[in-house]
């Protein structure tokens, strides 16, 4: 392939120069790249704090920190891991920047759309850190927002909701850009059956962000209402219901853990057929098992709920309602595992961070099996369990797939390849520690260890200080991953245009790609995923050829 | 599954203005029999009759005023589908506090 003039190369529009080539961007790759880095930011300022509550935990009573700082700490933890970067890591990052080229387009539907939700991206980041800086101080409620407390407290709980609330905004018109654009711009020749896994799951993604946000805006708003009104919609004594609150905020909260997820199992659809060199197993079951997790996810959030005071009849159903996702949840990591069943298998880093996704998002899924249930809901509620199973599904699952798509798409973004060695060791660093963090607090919440507790009875004391040991392992991996990361900048060693063998449309396309896309009319395949045309070469290459 | 038929970006679905003074002479009719039914008491009955009309004019708002009546398949299902979540939110809610 001829060298083509990449987007980053690209003179910008006269007035559009230097800084602002970028701030007023309407390319969905430049948009994708402004994601990430702020994404990046936010996360290893949500990793600090999640480490200084650790080292808190590391020994019984106070070590570095006391009671109401701790309470701010999970809670700042959990608005930024999940508003600012779980919800939209992979859609806002991976997916700005490679569904219109998975589809054969040149940008999404509505660029300009898509600079302003960047914008409420960024304004929601700065509410949430001036309501830390002003008022009485950050909110202690978690990241939640559970009433009566969030009403009555006095710290500054208005000002975070109002930035979830802008962030939530965001959220939804990226949703709405991405059906667009899927319905609307997809190369000729293109049907439903020719999208790649990652854009499908994209699309399953949108609908639930499209139609799940509005509902925890409205609640928001409610419980800004409630703090400056005192309306009683949720104050028994004026006629309203403490537990609608719950309802509606888990309403969007669940399906939300689906907007975290199906696009993480988006990027593990992609990145297993191309490393184990052999078409996906089952391309129709996944499609069909996106549409479904996104559907049947909508539909189990009171499962939050069983020990709040809802109607026996209400947990029954939720129970098995919940059941019913472990179904096409299933049909994913089976197609998976059956993709790689006699295939060439080739590791990297990419797949090695994919395989940690199955292995630890299946014990997120299983795990969680155990909360739907309703006997065991009831013995494990609100304890360390339930903070171990979230993070397996979030940080093992999302977290992981976003790591992996990070190493995947890495050479097509920047054009250069990294160190393979450290990203391998950062990635082993990581998945060491996140066990060494995660299964000690399992085994604590099975013991009866409550969550948000700064302090604790002897015999957790061993328990604790094993995950804090783990914290210190993943953040060394981390800091030793986006240091490799960024080193490839420095020693540039350029990426070919497809340097894994791929078969979906951005690998068609140079490194990095042009500013719009496509020199030539896209040749959309019969199956996305058919690797009888990818060369011999990288069925035999071996991983010291890829270094 | 082919790829779906795309309507005409241009075609504004422009309507007459016979047709929009019509749906805005059933709309006030409807708002008519809505106050003159409240003076009426239908027993049970009072709800559901209200509800039905306020569905019929919304109907009418959104067929005609909101184009949806000229729309492709895709903004149908769309709308459809938020109807849906809605009704799910909504029941599924209430059910729990009917049967505390």
């Amino acid at each position: 392939m001829t060298k083509q003039q990449s987007f980053y190369e690209t003179p910008s529009p006269p007035g559009l120069r230097g800084i602002w080539a970028w701030l007023l961007t309407r390319d969905h790759k430049r948009l994708a790249l402004m994601y990430l880095w702020a994404i990046l930011l936010w996360f290893s300022l949500a990793m600090v704090l999640g480490l200084l509550m650790r080292i808190e935990l590391m020994w019984p009573g106070r070590t570095i920190m006391g009671p109401e700082t701790y309470n701010a700490m999970f809670t700042l933890h959990g608005v930024i891991m999940i508003f600012l970067v779980v919800i939209p890591a992979i859609p806002a990052v991976f997916g700005n920047f490679f569904l219109p080229i998975q589809i054969g387009a040149d940008d999404v539907f509505f660029p300009r759309l898509n600079l302003l939700s960047w914008y409420l991206y960024m304004l929601g980041g700065v509410f949430a850190i001036i309501s830390l800086f002003s008022g009485k101080g950050f909110p202690d409620t978690g990241w939640t927002f559970y009433v009566p407390f969030s009403v009555s407290t006095n710290t500054n709980v208005s000002l975070t909701v109002s930035a979830a609330f802008i962030l939530g905004m965001s959220s939804m018109l990226t949703g709405l850009n991405f059906i667009t654009t899927v319905h609307r711009m997809r190369a000729k020749g293109m049907g439903w059956m020719q999208i790649p896994l990652f854009t499908w799951s994209l699309y399953a993604t949108a609908w639930v962000q499209l139609l799940a946000t509005p509902v925890i805006g409205i609640t928001l708003i409610l419980v800004i209402l409630e703090r400056l009104l005192s309306i009683g919609l949720f104050e028994p004594d004026k006629g309203g219901d403490p537990l609608l609150y719950q309802h509606l905020f888990w309403l969007y909260s669940h399906p939300a853990v689906y907007i975290m997820i199906l696009p993480g199992m988006g990027v593990v659809s992609e990145i297993i057929p191309i490393f184990s060199r052999k078409s996906i197993f089952g391309y129709k079951a996944i499609v069909y098992s996106s549409l479904a997790i996104a559907i049947a996810g909508s539909l189990v959030w009171a499962h939050h709920m069983f020990t709040s005071g809802i109607s026996d009849v209400s947990i029954f159903v939720f129970s098995l309602l919940t059941y019913l996702v472990a179904i096409p949840s299933a049909v994913k990591v089976f197609s998976w595992i059956s993709t790689m069943y006699k295939g060439s298998i080739q590791m990297t880093p990419p797949l090695f961070l994919a395989l940690a996704f199955i292995y630890l998002f299946s014990v997120g899924g299983l795990t969680g099996l155990l909360l739907g249930a309703a006997g065991t809901n009831v013995y494990v509620h609100d304890t360390q369990f339930v903070v171990s199973h979230f993070h397996f599904t979030m940080f093992g699952g999302t977290g992981f797939a976003f790591f992996a798509a990070l190493h995947f798409w890495w050479p097509k973004m920047f054009g250069v390849m990294y160190n393979m060695k450290r990203a391998y060791i950062a990635s082993i660093l990581i998945t060491i520690g996140f066990i060494f963090h995660f299964i000690p607090m399992m085994i604590l919440g099975l013991m009866g260890m409550p969550r948000r507790y700064f302090d604790y009875l002897p015999q957790y004391a061993t328990g604790n200080f094993l995950a804090g040991f783990g914290a210190f392992i993943i953040v060394a991996g981390v800091a030793l991953m986006f240091t490799n990361l960024l080193l490839s900048f420095r020693v540039r060693q350029e990426a070919p245009a497809d340097p894994w063998g791929g078969t979906t449309l951005e690998w068609t396309i140079p490194s990095p790609p042009p500013l719009h896309n496509f020199i030539a009319t896209p040749e959309v395949k019969d199956f996305p995923y058919d690797f009888r045309q990818v060369s011999d070469h990288y069925n035999t290459m071996n991983p010291k050829e890829q270094e | 599954m082919k790829q779906e038929e795309r309507p005409e970006p241009d075609d504004p679905h422009v309507m007459g203005y016979g047709k929009l003074f019509a749906i805005i002479a059933a709309l006030l009719v409807l708002t008519c029999i809505t106050v003159a039914v409240s003076y009426v008491n239908l027993g049970f009955y009072n709800v559901p009759i209200a509800l039905l009309i306020a569905t019929a004019k919304s109907s009418l708002v959104l067929l005609f005023f909101m184009h949806m009546k000229y729309e492709g398949t895709a903004i149908k299902v769309s709308f459809l589908s938020t109807i849906a979540f809605l009704c799910i939110m909504i029941s599924f809610t209430f059910w729990d506090v009917a049967f505390r």
